[in-house]
């Protein structure tokens, strides 16, 4: 028997000790490059947020669904538009508000989730991807009649703190992102997970076991649109500062979101961090690998069109050999290597 | 009053007519679902990758007819490709699986198409202008150009074709036995792989003529694919699993979008044209989601 403290064992709480040290002792202390922090790290941890979100609905609840993006947008303004309006308004409520809000929106467009599923309802949440941005954009109220079209969003104060620096800015994206994942880890190991999977793997027996398929869909997509209205939210005031809806939130965010789930693993925590490690960090590579090694020959063109190569390959790979994504493969290296155990 | 009637048959010819060219994407889409069941979401990318490559032959010099059959081989193999590495590792896997590996595949495909042609936006000449015929529009005062009028005509003589080669050929009668049982199909003796072969390379050269429609409109570049996603609702509204539905839904979508961006556009600053046809699909899913003519969903336990 392992000792267990609240469904946790103990493995569990040395990795998460492990990463607390890692993520506030260590990179603040190692890294003072305010590149790493503000190009790596800050969109990094955003952009897992948005693929934690939609690992619960696609990966936990089985529902395809392509909106991730409308999500972020719609947290992005919501929080915007708090701020701008509500004098005084601390960030983090203003923050907890447009998950709220964000987390509404889910539950009108998730609704279509009750009736259909696979590609019917990845067109349905299609809607909500064009519908969102554009409402946002066509409406100047958004955008606080802008005239520029783009939106400058506010400078983070916490307690008269400035977040404004990479390093601050960090910390407190982290410090979120701990919560969250905790938050996360709960629901997903707890009767609402159990639930989830429930619907996923076949909803008719779920129904018909007493779980409420309208409860149960709509709650995923609701925090679905939760976590992709936070990571929407702090990816534009911690990492794109000013925004142009149309150019920021596309289809392709959405695509790229879907794939972190997928390439990092459907149904696992860590692959949300997996995966938008590496959605964002092969592009990195690539361009540092094709500048140093070519020399600059290879033009921006061919090293964006491999980088749509290797994520499309990428997909078709997993599909067939590892539906569950990198995290699996991590784990079948970890229990290859590790010495056998007795039981 | 008459001018305002008339004014709204022009907004809804237009719409038609610009509906005829979602149909043809969306075409290529139902071939490949009703001989397999899966539904190809690389099929905008087909389309972009075939008409790309087309144009890129043209510039190496190739005159029209030959560029036209090397793409048509291009689009053969890679019917092949997707067939051998893609399809047959994943049969018998649920559709949501196929689906997302369609999606890569789709990746694969715009990124080769770039990687080898480059980004910039090409002109592509039909020899047919895209302007309005004068005597159309003095005798009827409808503005039609000559593009609209092929784009119509060619759309219908590949339903025609279509139609005709799944009712009343014996390749037609193995494409339907192998969409309704793989197994029990392939158990008498029905070639699965030629099938799915041609199917590929069928919705292959449905992807290659939408294209070539497409850019001859609206340039050869990668905004193409954006508008080939407004096939998918196209296929919610027609069915997913009928030829004509193909058709009246793309129709539809043309119309109802251009007359919501005509008639309430402006009251927004316009744009409706980019969420319009898919919260039409989502009414349609409310009442009817089948589609128009898709046969009925039936899930059992």
């Amino acid at each position: 028997m392992k000792p267990v403290f609240m469904r946790y064992t103990k493995a569990d709480i040395i990795n998460f000790v492990v990463l607390l040290v890692i993520g506030f002792l260590v990179i603040p202390n190692v890294i003072t490059n305010d590149y790493w922090y503000t190009s790596i790290l800050i969109p990094w941890l955003c952009l897992t947020v948005a693929a934690l979100g939609q690992n619960i609905v696609m990966g936990y609840t089985g529902q395809l669904s392509l909106g991730a993006a409308g999500f972020m947008c719609a947290g992005a303004y919501a929080c915007y538009n708090i701020m701008l309006r509500i004098h005084g308004m601390p960030f983090l409520g203003a923050l907890l508000l447009s998950g709220l809000i964000a987390a509404c929106l889910g539950l009108i467009f998730g609704l279509p989730s009750l009736r259909i599923r696979g590609i019917y309802l990845m067109v349905a949440t299609l809607a909500s991807q064009f519908f969102i941005v554009w409402v946002i954009d066509k409406f100047g109220w958004f955008k606080n009649y802008d005239l520029s079209g783009a939106t400058t969003f506010q400078k983070i104060y916490i307690n008269g703190v400035a977040f404004t620096n990479g390093y601050m800015m960090y910390l407190l994206v982290a410090a979120i992102v701990v919560i969250i994942i905790l938050l996360a880890i709960n629901m997903a190991r707890g009767a609402t997970g159990r639930n989830w999977m429930a619907v996923r793997d076949m909803d008719i027996a779920a129904e018909s076991m007493g779980v409420s398929l309208l409860k149960t869909k709509l709650q995923a997509f609701a925090i679905n649109a939760f976590l992709c209205g936070i990571a929407g939210a702090l990816y534009t005031y911690t990492y794109l500062k000013t925004v142009e809806p149309f150019a920021a939130f596309n289809i392709s965010l959405s695509f790229k979101i879907m794939f972190m789930a997928i390439i990092g693993g459907l149904g696992t925590i860590s692959g949300a961090f997996i995966g938008a490690a590496f959605i964002l960090l092969f592009p990195v590579v690539l361009n540092v690998f094709g500048n140093n090694v070519f020399h600059g020959a290879i033009d921006a063109t061919i090293i964006s069109a491999i980088e749509q190569i290797v994520f499309g390959s990428l997909i078709i790979i997993l599909m067939i050999y590892e539906p569950l994504g990198f995290s699996k493969l991590w784990e079948t290296i970890k229990q290859k290597l590790s010495p056998k155990k007795s039981n | 009053m008459t001018d305002s009637i008339l004014f709204f048959f022009e907004v809804l010819v237009g719409g038609l007519l610009s509906g005829t060219m979602y149909s043809l994407v969306a075409l290529g889409f139902v071939l490949i679902y009703k001989a397999s069941s899966t539904f190809n979401f690389a099929q905008g990318a087909m389309v972009f990758f075939a008409v790309l490559s087309f144009c890129g032959f043209m510039e190496y010099g190739m005159p029209f007819a030959v560029a036209f059959f090397a793409v048509v081989l291009l689009m053969i193999l890679v019917g092949l490709l997707t067939e051998r590495l893609v399809l047959r590792p994943l049969m018998n896997q649920s559709e949501d699986t196929v689906l997302m590996a369609t999606i890569g595949l789709g990746f694969v495909l715009e990124g080769l198409a770039q990687a080898k042609w480059g980004v910039e936006v090409r002109k592509l000449s039909l020899g047919v202008g895209d302007f309005p015929l004068p005597w159309i529009a003095d005798n009827l005062k409808l503005f039609i150009s000559a593009l609209d009028i092929t784009a119509g005509l060619v759309a219908f003589g590949m339903i025609a074709l279509l139609t005709l080669l799944f009712k009343y050929t014996k390749i037609g009668l193995g494409l339907r036995a192998v969409a309704d049982d793989p197994g029990a199909a392939s158990s008498i003796g029905i070639p699965l792989k030629h099938i799915m072969l041609l199917v590929w390379s069928a919705a292959g050269v449905v992807a290659l003529v939408a294209g070539m429609m497409w850019g001859a409109r609206a340039g050869v570049q990668f905004a193409l694919i954006e508008l080939a996603l407004k096939a998918l609702p196209v296929l919610i509204i027609g069915g997913f699993s009928s030829i004509p539905g193909a058709i009246v839904g793309g129709l539809l979508v043309g119309a109802v979008e251009k007359i919501l961006e005509v008639y309430i556009g402006p009251f927004f600053k316009g744009g409706i044209e980019a969420w319009a046809p898919y919260m039409l699909s989502i009414l349609f899913l409310l009442y009817r989601p089948e589609g128009l003519f898709g046969e009925k969903i039936i899930r059992r336990v």
